[in-house]
């Protein structure tokens, strides 16, 4: 079995990003820029499904600038065995990166294609259900177990009241929750040998794929800020604070 | 102009998720309708026609939607989304599964859990885990959204009564996907995103059984139990109490942290609490610097004083 998986190169979970004098956007001039960390889990099912014998073949792609060959690059050194990066300036919004990885499924036939659940820069949660939904596929999304048999799969999902497991049919998309697995580091020999590895370009437009944005950021500002209060000595001033001045027991 | 708003319920009540997005739709204005997909889910119908400004309840009940899949939703909202120039759901597990599946078959771009609403097609989210704040404007002819439940006041949930239509949901099952089972947390608190005081458990915990300390403060206060990643992935409690980016957002009016560090994506979860309190004994961790009351001290120390002070 084949299986896609995506990932994007994003401010890094570490940086605590600022937000632009001019209101324009986030600060992403000299920040460090990582692999979206819930796509690096995407990364290490798939591999671990090639390790169990359950795949054969992991492609991974990415839609971003020239720079997401990092990104990719990252992700063979993991152990997918191919890259193909959709290479645009734009900034691409879910239903965009949903109709590129719909014309990329097309080509590559996956049986499956594993995405993260959210991006930790936009915080969209929707790029996963979007394609499954363009391809007319079953999804099951805040995975936090996948057990593959006999052309289906059963997914665990993560959800509010606790975990659910849903069956689908092949082909399918899955999206990654944190629990799904804990990601290797890349080996040294690893990332020299990723270097080899074949990394295949296009653009959207070679896609036929329209990526005009459908909404438009006016600003993006700071939210309001805490400041740190004070501080109690014990635990009965604390109490005492609770009830008298704050009056919330 | 109509609303539609997607109910979240478990066949017998309507959740309270639904009644915050419907004060989201109050905002945007126009008619408000509200679609009930479930089985056996009657309740949950006349539940939603009661709601203040609720005009008319679309009901799709059928034995194949009790565990409703992204799938089966999304193709029955797809059905009936003539009309409507905004469909909302909350932002909730339920809401995310099946809401951009329905924005990629209506060809527009989704807008996930928003936190104020500008104008009918100007809306207000958070993006990198709440340290920006972005106003974003929709050119879809219709806006598919998801609400932030925090954001909003709840509508009353009696003063309506508006019609109940049934919609015939059986040619929008999917076999594609079948629910199979769930396991659900059992507990008598009250839910992490409803409460008004929530005590939450981070690594510094140290084991499940240690839990105990916080579960009995919980009883005393009558509040929720949350955690961090760090205390989930450690098996110390289910994956259904992470409070943060990724996991749930709440902002009760008390909200303690015990020994939790305060890492950005937990902040992102509940900053917005009215009143923090944070309990760790290292003087320097950063939920010190958003906490309205700190004590610095040996949690194994100071939860036990706490439960027979309170
Ligand atoms: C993609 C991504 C998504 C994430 N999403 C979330 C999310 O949704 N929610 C979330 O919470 N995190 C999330 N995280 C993880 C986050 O970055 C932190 O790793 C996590 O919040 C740390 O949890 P913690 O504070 O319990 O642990 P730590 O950072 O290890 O802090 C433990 C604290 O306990 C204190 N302590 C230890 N022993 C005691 C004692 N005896 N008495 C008093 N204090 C003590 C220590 O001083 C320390 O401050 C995410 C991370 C990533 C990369
Ligand atoms: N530009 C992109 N390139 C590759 N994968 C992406 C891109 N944008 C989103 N994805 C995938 O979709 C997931 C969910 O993203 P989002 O819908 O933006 O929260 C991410 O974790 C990625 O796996």
């Amino acid at each position: 079995m084949k299986i896609l998986v995506t990932v994007k190169r994003v401010v890094d979970y570490n940086v605590k990003v600022r937000v632009k004098d001019d209101n324009s956007g986030v600060e992403t001039a000299n920040v460090k820029m990582s692999m979206n960390p819930f796509c690096e889990i995407a990364v290490e099912e798939a591999v671990r499904l090639k390790e169990k014998g359950v795949a054969t073949e992991i492609v991974v792609a990415s839609i971003g600038p020239a720079q997401a060959q990092e990104t990719l690059r990252t992700a063979l050194a993991l152990g997918a065995d191919r890259a193909v990066l959709v290479k645009t300036e734009e900034n691409v919004e879910p239903l965009g990166v949903a109709k590129i990885l719909k014309e990329v499924v097309t080509k590559e036939s996956p049986d499956m294609v594993i995405m993260g659940k959210q991006s930790i820069d936009g915080d969209n949660n929707q790029s996963g259900q979007m394609l499954a939904a363009l391809m007319d596929w079953p999804q099951g999304t805040f995975a936090s177990e996948v057990n593959v048999a006999d052309g289906k799969i059963a997914v665990t999902r993560e959800i509010d009241g606790g975990l659910e497991t849903v069956g689908l049919t092949l082909p399918a998309v899955v999206t990654t929750d944190l629990r799904l697995n804990e990601p290797r580091f890349a080996s040294l020999p690893n990332i020299m040998k990723a270097k080899r590895k074949p990394l295949e370009e296009m653009s959207p437009e070679d896609l036929g794929v329209d990526i005009a944005p459908r909404t438009q950021t006016l600003k993006v500002e700071a939210p309001a800020q805490r400041t740190a209060g004070i501080k109690v000595e014990t635990v009965a001033e604390l109490v005492e604070k609770l009830k008298n001045e704050a009056k919330v027991i | 102009m109509a609303i539609l708003v997607i109910a979240e319920h478990n066949n017998e009540a309507l959740g309270a998720s639904t009644l915050a997005t419907l004060a989201a739709a109050q905002k945007i204005g126009a008619d408000v309708h509200v679609l009930v997909a479930g089985s056996g889910s009657q309740s949950v119908a006349d539940a939603a026609a009661a709601c203040e400004g609720v005009v008319k309840v679309l009901h799709a009940d059928n034995a194949d939607l009790e565990h409703a899949t992204a799938e089966s939703l999304a193709s029955i909202v797809k059905a009936n989304a003539e009309g409507y120039t905004h469909i909302l759901a909350p932002a909730s597990t339920y809401g995310k599964n099946f809401m951009p599946r329905i924005g990629a078959l209506l060809d527009v771009q989704p807008i996930s859990d928003i936190v104020s609403v500008e104008d009918e097609n100007t809306f207000k989210r958070p993006i990198y885990a709440g340290n920006a704040i972005a106003t974003v404007q929709s050119n879809d002819p219709v806006k598919v959204i998801t609400v932030r439940g925090t954001a909003f006041d709840a509508v009353a949930a009696t003063g309506g009564s508006a019609e109940i239509a049934s919609v015939d949901a059986s040619g929008n099952i999917s076999e594609k996907s079948k629910f199979e089972s769930q396991e659900l947390t059992k507990s008598e608190r009250p839910e992490l995103t409803a409460a008004k005081v929530i005590i939450s458990g981070g690594r510094g915990m140290g084991s499940g059984e240690n839990f105990q300390m916080i579960e009995e403060i919980a009883d005393k206060l009558g509040a929720a139990v949350g955690a961090s990643r760090a205390a989930v992935d450690a098996g110390f409690v289910p994956n259904d109490y992470q409070v943060g980016q990724t996991g749930k957002i709440v902002a009760p009016e008390l909200y303690i942290a015990v020994g939790i560090s305060g890492a950005i994506q937990h902040l992102a979860g509940m900053k917005d609490s009215k009143v923090i309190v944070a309990i760790n004994k290292d003087e320097e961790a950063p939920i010190f610097q958003i906490a309205d009351y700190g004590l610095v001290a040996d949690l194994f120390k100071v939860l036990p004083e706490l439960k027979e002070a309170l």
